[in-house]
């Protein structure tokens, strides 16, 4: 299965290990981890709780990879997605990518995590100094989805 | 017929439910008509859904536009602009 929701944490060199054994036509594989950082907007963030919409996000994320695959000539992609209450340091998203070449994998890698981040139905909220409070969507992350909607891949 | 409504994240907790169900007594709803129906519970239901306010739809799980027609048993779902990753 391409895609995981879990509360679990995950093993990278395990995952990728086992994204790739099997194919020995894969001489790539590229991978992004996304970490909670103790610091954000200015406060310090003690705890994040990962909210998410069951159903809808592992669809939302199949949906994403599927749409890597078409557009780029990767042999598999891996999306893990943590929930639940996560820890400063405790990794949050893995996303793997395997390909003949480097340039596939790390095009569709960077897409991965783009839609990911406009598109999946999770929500983060951050314990601070001050109390809790909803992560507010970032104008950035829009702009980053959108360049692959109006730039040539190739 | 029924329309089941979902909130997610913030909108769920200042409405306070996770979820409630809207029965139309015509047939031909859209998710714009599920909207104004939820809006005319006045108070935080008003003021969430409001029109400058920044929210995504769900029907059946796909995100759509408040135009799009919602038939009986449908899955809507509200929530507030995603932030994960």
């Amino acid at each position: 299965m391409s895609v995981r929701v879990q509360t679990e944490d995950f093993d990278v060199s395990q995952e990728m290990l086992v994204l790739r054994q099997k194919n020995p036509k894969v001489g790539a594989v590229a991978s992004f981890v996304g970490v909670v950082r103790d610091l954000n907007d200015g406060d310090e963030v003690s705890a994040l709780t990962l909210e998410h919409y069951p159903g809808m996000t592992e669809r939302s994320l199949e949906e994403i990879v599927s749409e890597a695959k078409s557009r780029w000539n990767i042999y598999d992609a891996l999306i893990i997605h943590r929930v639940g209450t996560l820890l400063p340091l405790d990794q949050i998203v893995l996303v793997l990518v395997t390909s003949a070449h480097r340039g596939e994998s790390f095009k569709a890698c960077e897409f991965l995590m783009d839609y990911l981040k406009t598109r999946a139905p999770f929500w983060k909220k951050e314990q601070t100094s001050t109390g809790e409070r909803w992560v507010d969507a970032r104008t950035t992350d829009s702009v980053a989805a959108m360049r692959w909607e109006t730039t040539d891949d190739e | 017929m029924k329309i089941k409504v979902l909130f997610f994240a913030k909108l769920r907790e200042v409405f306070e439910t996770n979820q409630l169900v809207i029965t139309f007594t015509e047939s031909d709803n859209k998710v714009s008509d599920v909207l104004t129906a939820l809006r005319h519970k006045e108070g935080v239901w008003a003021e969430e859904l409001n029109e400058n306010k920044s929210f995504r739809i769900a029907v059946n799980q796909e995100m759509v536009a408040e135009d799009v027609v919602v038939n009986d048993g449908d899955e809507v779902a509200l929530f507030p602009p995603v932030t994960g990753g």
